[in-house]
C-alpha cells in the first residue's frame, strides 16, 4: 500500500512509516525510503539495510523466526474483486467452476488453492496483469488482501467496472518488520501506533489512502498492538 | 534442506521446467531452420521477412513476448488452445501459450546461430551444387544444411542452456515451473540461502550435461575441413 508519485511517496504504508518515525524522533524529510521486494524484506532487516519495513507485511509465524514485528497496525482480510455487472460471485462459497486471478505464490494464490476445489487459478508477477483479463472476461475474480483490492476498484481507467465483494475469509495483520529480538524498539513502535490510533492520525490515514474506494475498515479494526517477544 | 523436499514438490516443478525446455525447444528448432533458410534463400522478399523477424524478436524481452502471448493473444483476442468449458482451461493455455512465447523468441537466436552454421560451409560448395542443377531446395537440403548442423552445434548449445533458463520466465504469466515453486516457498518460509542453493543446484543439473554433451558434439561432429 505504498507508492511512489514522482518524487513523493504516498499510501497508507507511507503514512503509518512516517507517523513512527516522528514518535521515534526523525523527520519526515530525514527518511530513506527503500524499497522491499517480497523476498527480500527479512534480508533487507536481518542484515541491518533497513530499521523497519511497513509494507503491508503479513505477521506470521514462520517470519517470525526470522524477525520480529511490532503492531499489527492493520487488519486486512483476503476478498475478491468482481465485475460491476456479476452478481454470481457473492464470497468464498460461489466460487465452484469459477476463474481466479492472483499473484504467482502469493498467500492469497495459495488459499484458494487450498481452500477451494474446482477453481480455475490464473498466476501473474503483479495484481495489475490480471485487470485487463477481468475486464474481458477471462477470468471472473481477482483476489487478494481488500484493502489492495479496494485501491484497484477506485483506479481512475476501471472506475466503476469493478467492484470488491464484501466477504472476507481471511486474517491478514499488517506489522511493522523490525530486527529480531528488538524488544525495545518493538515496545516504542507499538507505543506509535497506540498513539496514532487514539489521536485520530490513523483513522485521517485510512481515509486518505482508503476511503476514495469506499472502503471501511474490517472487524478487528482499529487493531489492539501484540505484546512485544 | 529435507523439509524443502517434504513440503513440496520440486521434482513436479523441475518436470514442468524440462516440459517447457523440451518442447519450446522441438518449436524453435523448427522455426529457426526456417527462418535460416529465408535468411539465406535467392528471394528478396524473403530475406528481408527473415531479417524484420529476427531484429524484431530478438530485441524484444522475453517478459513483454510471454505476457503479449497471454494477456494479448489469449485473454483479449481469445485465442485458445482449449475450450473455456475445460476444468483446466487457464492451466492448459498458460502452458501452451509459453510455448509459443518461448519458441518465438529463441527461434531468432537458433535462426542466427543456424546462419552462423551456413557461412562455416565455403562457397565454393553451393556454387558446385547449383552448377549440377540441383535446385536451391535441393541444395539446401543435400549440402548445405547438414553440414550447417553440425557447424553450429556448439551455439545451438547455448541457445538451449539460455532457454532452459529462460523458462523461469513463464512464472509470471502462472506457469507453475521452477521458479514459480521458489516465489512459494520464499513467500511461506522467508528466503533463505537454503532455498537458493536447492533451485540454482537443479537448474546447474539440467543445464550442465547439456553443455558437456553439446562441447563433445561439436568436436566429434565438426566437419573437417
Amino acid at each position: 500500500m505504498g507508492l511512489k508519485k514522482g518524487t513523493e511517496y504516498t499510501g497508507m504504508d507511507v503514512d503509518v512509516a512516517t507517523y513512527i518515525a516522528k514518535e521515534l524522533g526523525t523527520d519526515a524529510a530525514d527518511i530513506t525510503w527503500v524499497q522491499a521486494p517480497s523476498a527480500q524484506r527479512e534480508t533487507l532487516i536481518s542484515t541491518g539495510q533497513v530499521d523497519m519495513v511497513v509494507a503491508t507485511y503479513s505477521i506470521t509465524d514462520a517470519r517470525k523466526e526470522k524477525i520480529s514485528f511490532a503492531g499489527p497496525y492493520f487488519v486486512a482480510g483476503q476478498d475478491l474483486l468482481v465485475r460491476a455487472d456479476d452478481s454470481s460471485i457473492t464470497g468464498p462459497d460461489s466460487l465452484k467452476g469459477k476463474k481466479l486471478c492472483s499473484v504467482t505464490g502469493s498467500t492469497s494464490a495459495q488459499n484458494v488453492k487450498e481452500d477451494v476445489p474446482g477453481v480455475q487459478l490464473q498466476e501473474f508477477a503483479t495484481y495489475s496483469e490480471c485487470l485487463p483479463a477481468l475486464a474481458n472476461k477471462g477470468v471472473d475474480a481477482l483476489t487478494t488482501d481488500d484493502t489492495i483490492l479496494a485501491g484497484f476498484a477506485s483506479q481512475e481507467e476501471y472506475k466503476g467496472k469493478f467492484k470488491v465483494v464484501g466477504q472476507t475469509f481471511s486474517e491478514e495483520r499488517y506489522g511493522v518488520g523490525l530486527k529480531k529480538g528488538d524488544t525495545a524498539l518493538c515496545e516504542k513502535v507499538n507505543a506509535a501506533i497506540t498513539k496514532m490510533v487514539t489521536d485520530g492520525a490513523w483513522q485521517k490515514a485510512i481515509d486518505d489512502n482508503l476511503g476514495p474506494a469506499g472502503y471501511k475498515p474490517g472487524a478487528g479494526n482499529p487493531p489492539t498492538p501484540d505484546a512485544c517477544a | 534442506m529435507g523439509e524443502i523436499f517434504e513440503n513440496y514438490d520440486v521434482l513436479a516443478a523441475f518436470g514442468m521446467t524440462l516440459y517447457l525446455t523440451v518442447f519450446a525447444a522441438i518449436g524453435s528448432l523448427l522455426l529457426g531452420t526456417v527462418l535460416a533458410v529465408m535468411r539465406v534463400s535467392p528471394v528478396g522478399v524473403l530475406r528481408r521477412l527473415g531479417s524484420f523477424y529476427i531484429n524484431t524478436v530478438r530485441n524484444t524481452p522475453l517478459t513483454l513476448i510471454l505476457l503479449f502471448c497471454i494477456l494479448g493473444a489469449f485473454y483479449i483476442l481469445k485465442l485458445e488452445f482449449t475450450p473455456a468449458s475445460s476444468p483446466t482451461w487457464v492451466r492448459d493455455n498458460g502452458i501452451r501459450w509459453a510455448i509459443v512465447g518461448l519458441a518465438v523468441y529463441h527461434a531468432a537466436f537458433v535462426c542466427e546461430a543456424l546462419r552462423s552454421g551456413v557461412n562455416t560451409v565455403p562457397a565454393g560448395q553451393a556454387e558446385a551444387a547449383r552448377s549440377i542443377g540441383l535446385t536451391f531446395a535441393q541444395s539446401m537440403r543435400e549440402v548445405i544444411l547438414p553440414q550447417a548442423f553440425r557447424g553450429a552445434i556448439a551455439p545451438l548449445g547455448s541457445v538451449l542452456i539460455a532457454l532452459t533458463k529462460n523458462t523461469t520466465v513463464a512464472s509470471i504469466i502462472g506457469v507453475a515451473e521452477a521458479s514459480g515453486l521458489m516465489k512459494v516457498i520464499i513467500e511461506n518460509q522467508t528466503a533463505s540461502v537454503t532455498v537458493f542453493l536447492v533451485f540454482a543446484l537443479g537448474f546447474v543439473i539440467l543445464t550442465l550435461p547439456v553443455g558437456i554433451l553439446f562441447t563433445a558434439l561439436s568436436r566429434r561432429l565438426a566437419v573437417k575441413r
